[in-house]
């Protein structure tokens, strides 16, 4: 039996100056430190996997070993099997399969996210390195900035159609008003 | 209209789910008599002016918010974490 991805593996698409295709980051685990351990789980996951834990609205670490804040109090492990020290300081919970996962990338990527998520995308204020939990649509996403113009975007699994048809939509339009 | 989350920073308010006065904060004791917990699940001010809710940064960042706003001018004078405003019991 082969493991399905929740956009089983569809081929990249691009539209105009844009181009999205499925993320496969691995084990995606979130980690949840108890109270007052913040520091010490920072220091575990350095040890381990090589990266700090990040501040709010922020990611660490690089492509393969990421850690993503996630919301208040969490962060999310994406790439790596958790080491076994970091359960010392934080509750962890294996979310591999609970989230679809898309690369959107080009000079018109930015513009085709903000006809869909409700936050500043402008260069200067979210830039390389930043994460925001938000809505992409009406659903609850992940959208971390990977390079200059290049977004992660994460959405539970059971929206991944939505988030390719909303993600689609949005690029053909973008696309549309460009000058030839 | 946005609010200003603590964690989050400045949101549109469709990332927000409303909750209700900020009272629910005040849970009285068990044995409280009657009518401070008729007070606590019934009576609401509806106050023209300066007024505070609790939020919750649904599509955010998760957090439960204090905000202080005024219904008159619409003004949003302050966002706090639920949860800090609990501990420090003002
Ligand atoms: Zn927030």
């Amino acid at each position: 039996m082969m493991a399905k991805t929740p956009l089983e593996g569809m081929e990249p698409l691009s539209l105009g100056k844009a181009t999205l295709s499925e993320l496969d980051l691995g084990r995606l685990t979130s980690i949840a430190p108890y109270r007052g351990q913040e520091a010490a789980l920072s220091d575990a996951l350095k040890e381990a996997h090589g990266m700090l834990a990040p501040a709010p609205n922020r990611a660490t670490g690089k492509e393969g070993a990421r850690a993503i804040w996630f919301g208040q109090g969490l962060i999310l492990l994406a790439g790596p099997a958790p080491d076994e020290t970091l359960a010392r300081h934080a509750a962890l919970t294996d979310q591999s399969d609970a989230w679809a996962v898309v690369r959107l990338e080009g000079d018109a990527a930015a513009d085709v996210l903000a006809r869909l998520v409700p936050i500043d995308l402008r260069p200067y204020v979210f830039k390389r390195g930043h994460t925001a939990r938000t809505e992409l649509q009406h659903m609850m996403a992940s959208v971390t900035k990977l390079g200059e113009t290049t977004f992660q975007i994460m959405v539970f699994r059971a929206f991944a159609r939505t988030l390719h048809h909303d993600l689609q939509g949005a690029m053909e339009r973008v696309a549309a008003r460009a000058r030839p | 209209m946005r609010l200003d989350c603590p964690i989050c920073g400045a949101r549109d308010r469709r990332e927000f789910t409303y909750v209700g006065d900020a009272v629910l904060l005040d849970r009285p004791a068990p044995d409280a008599p009657f009518e401070a917990w008729d007070d606590y699940l019934h009576n609401r001010d509806n106050p023209a002016g300066v007024t505070r809710d609790l939020w919750y940064h649904e599509s955010g960042c998760s957090a439960w918010l204090v905000v202080t706003r005024n219904t008159l001018t619409h003004e949003v004078m302050e966002t706090r974490l639920a949860a800090e405003v609990k501990e420090a019991g003002v």
